[in-house]
């Protein structure tokens, strides 16, 4: 029996104001993209912290995306530069528990942005791919 | 809340949209199964007058506290959701979205297997998060009855005359010395060929002597802060800064004109070829006298190029700032991608003009789609009457402008439905050139957090349903700084958005959004954090407690996400909301035991 292609589930946490409206853009322009990612709408990227990157991965996802507005362009002035301060750390601790950190990442994207929305899922889910289930995957591909 | 959650799912087809590609029926029936769910219904559109009252009714019979719509995006269709339930008598923020359009069906349309299990996920999350969610009251805030026009062109003085008569204080700023912005380039106006002056003298005479506008020109701004109803703007005139506050803000500081670069179908280098506004200048003198052929090209930098990936690759670290400079900087080489759509009137206008002035002149028109709409194309007619020659060329091979021994321009062009390259001598060159966007929007955008479209322009919140609103509430759009637009075109955008601010002004109080932050006493350590971190000073601390004021908290969350106590609790964000959604997207089997 052929070995079922690996589907990787991603978790993408979008502020409301850029990148979900740029993930809305991609579906009004149809622009195609794996079926891989689960939206959770935030207000703010500055909203993230590392608990819910951290319980999202323990709870199998195979990648978290962060996406939010441009730096300068952050819908609540600095929203956005506070998640980038705690990037670091959010990937530290990420490694921390043994898990590879290019699982996680943020990434700006306009609400003009839907083909580069598109392009990322496109590309991310490549790379999620490449490297494997979680191994934080209990129950194993829910699809 | 005590009370058990009934969730109801209202899951639409949107005519082929969604039911094209998504299994509604066996998503709607998946659905039933979810925990907490009461009842679960599919509908061709749910946002139609029946799929309304379809959701109330339902509230009614099913004694519904919590309802789900699986259909397009909350941004533009979670208002009249929230709306309809606050009609049924249900607080709007017991609602919940599962955008099951614009990020499954929209996007997976090869894969009507995977996007209906896509579906059945996000409206898994969906519900789970609806369980946990409370009502909200929304704050109530004042709106001052002044707003701040930016630009004195023809959008902004319509949009300031509309407020001003309406009763409203108008603060009106205008960066030149002179009123009228790119309009006073013009000279006649398409199609009733009336003089550019006839209608915007009148309109700066008004704007001047309107005793509810306060008009100052040389004027920009240097800073502004606050939020709808409550904007205090920092005015930068020639006797020094200069504070206002208003509670709306129109945004009209225009576009300019594209010039070509120089050598461009020879342009700056025989003084022969100039621009459509360079003739608009010549034909408001009197200077053209009677040349005996006057050629013109349409789409000149205009649907050239595109905007490629590398200045648009913007992230992790450049701003927009950098992006448009980019931006402007390759487009003055290449062109612009879109259609400037005003080009194509204004050259059979100025063609119209000519043939009426001097008919023995010929005048060839060479493009490569003719745009006329609604009643232009009379005015095409009348071109074609007049023996206006219109000749399609093809981009590919662009016309070569040489000059004859005798010193007379001479354009040979290709003509693409002869297939023959045709040879003209020619007195005058004239290139058609679209709008573009000015470099200075850049600065303002930022300051008021508009986002710029790839195309330069500002971006509307919603190209079709809020085309003068934009992202920020109580900041409007007018005129040619959202994308080309003729002078008509302008004042019908001036008014729009005057009648939008109006709106807000006019009721004296808005209600703004409930998702705020509220710091837990209990938790709270009072060690200032969250006041250090807050843009806009919500927080304070107070006896060693911490008190976020929520009229001032716009609901970013930054300050619940660093709270090292965790005291900070996101309205209808919390972290409990957040996680049931991921919690349920990893647990599909937690279905609820069916009843046999």
């Amino acid at each position: 029996m052929a070995e079922e292609k690996f589907e990787p589930t991603i978790v993408a946490f979008c502020c409301n104001w850029c990148s979900y409206a740029g993930a809305d853009l991609a579906g009004t322009s149809r622009f195609e993209y794996p079926a891989n990612i689960r939206i959770v709408r935030v207000m703010c990227t500055g909203r993230i912290d590392l608990t819910l990157v951290l319980e999202a991965l323990r709870m199998g996802a195979d990648g978290v995306l962060i996406a939010g507005c441009h730096p300068g362009d952050c819908h609540y002035q600095r929203g956005n530069y506070m998640m980038e301060k705690r990037f670091d750390y959010v990937k530290n601790a990420v490694k921390s528990i043994g898990m590879e950190p290019e699982r996680i990442r943020l990434e700006w994207i306009s609400a003009s942005e839907g083909g580069k929305f598109a392009a990322l899922i496109r590309e991310m889910t490549q790379q999620i791919e490449q490297l494997g289930p979680s191994p934080f995957r209990l129950t194993g591909n829910p699809k | 809340m005590s009370e058990e959650p009934k969730v109801g799912v209202f899951v639409c087809h949107c005519g082929v949209n969604i039911g094209g590609v998504v299994n509604v029926p066996e998503v709607t029936e998946y659905a039933k199964i979810l925990p907490n769910v009461t009842c679960a219904e599919n509908n061709l559109y749910t946002c139609s007058e029946a799929g309304l009252v379809a959701i109330k009714e339902a509230i009614g019979k099913h004694g519904l506290n919590r309802v789900v719509v699986a259909s397009c995006t909350p941004r533009t269709h979670e208002p009249l959701f929230r709306a309809t339930c606050k009609e049924a008598g249900l607080n709007p923020y017991l609602f919940e979205m599962a955008n099951i359009r614009e990020q499954c069906s929209w996007v997976h349309a090869h894969e009507p297997n995977k996007a209906t299990e896509k579906a059945k996920d996000i409206i898994r999350m969906a519900v789970a998060k609806a369980a946990l969610l409370e009502p909200q009251t929304e704050p109530e805030v004042e709106v001052k009855d002044a707003s701040l026009v930016i630009g004195a062109g023809v959008a902004g003085m319509t949009a300031a005359l509309s407020m001003a008569n309406q009763g409203f204080k108008v603060y009106l700023i205008e960066r030149d010395r002179e009123l009228g912005g790119l309009s006073r380039k013009l000279y006649k106006l398409y199609p009733t060929l009336v003089d550019s002056s006839e209608v915007v003298d009148p309109l700066i005479e008004a704007v001047k002597s309107h005793r509810n506008i306060e008009l100052t020109t040389l004027t920009t701004v240097k800073e502004a802060s606050g939020y709808v109803g409550n904007f205090h703007v920092i005015l930068r005139t020639m006797s020094g800064d200069k504070e206002i506050d208003v509670g709306t803000i129109i945004v009209a500081i225009g576009a300019l004109n594209y010039r070509p670069p120089e050598g461009l179908y020879q342009y700056k280098v025989y003084d022969r070829v100039i621009t459509q506004e360079e003739l608009d200048g010549m034909l408001k003198r009197g200077a053209l006298g009677k040349p005996g052929r006057i050629v013109m090209i349409q789409c000149v930098g205009a649907r050239k190029g595109e905007i490629r990936p590398h200045e648009l690759e913007a992230f992790p670290k450049s701003d927009t700032a950098e992006l448009l400079r980019k931006i402007l900087k390759a487009r003055k080489e290449e062109g612009w991608p879109y259609c400037s759509r005003i080009c194509c009137m204004n050259a059979i206008k100025n063609a119209i003009l000519i043939k009426e002035q001097t008919p023995e002149t010929d005048v060839v028109i060479l493009f490569t789609d003719l745009r006329v709409y609604k009643e232009y194309e009379d005015f095409y007619k009348r071109a074609r009457d007049l023996e206006v020659r219109f000749i399609r060329h093809i981009e590919e091979v662009p016309p070569e402008i040489t000059l004859t021994p005798e010193g007379r321009l001479k354009l040979v062009a290709y003509d693409s439905l002869s297939g023959l390259e045709t040879e003209f001598p020619a007195d005058w060159v004239v290139l058609s050139t679209p709008m573009r966007p000015r470099r200075g929007e850049v600065l303002l955008a930022r300051m008021l957090k508009i986002p710029i479209g790839t195309d330069g322009f500002l971006m509307e919140a919603h190209l079709k349903l809020r085309p003068v609103d934009t992202n920020v509430d109580g900041v409007f759009l007018a005129g040619t700084v959202s994308g080309p637009k003729d002078v008509s075109e302008s004042i019908i955008s001036g008014e729009a958005a005057a009648g939008r601010a109006s709106i807000l002004m006019g009721n004296r109080k808005v209600r703004t959004d409930a998702i705020t932050a509220v710091a837990d006493e209990e938790l709270c350590i009072g060690c200032g954090l969250c006041e250090e971190l807050c843009p806009y000073g919500a927080p304070k601390v107070e006896d060693g407690k911490s008190k976020i004021r929520e009229i001032l908290c716009r609901g970013c969350g930054s300050c619940a996400a660093e709270c090292p106590r965790q005291a900070i609790i996101m309205r209808h964000f919390g972290d409990h909301q957040i996680l049931a959604q991921v919690k349920a997207l990893f647990t599909p089997e937690s279905l609820k035991e069916v009843e046999i």
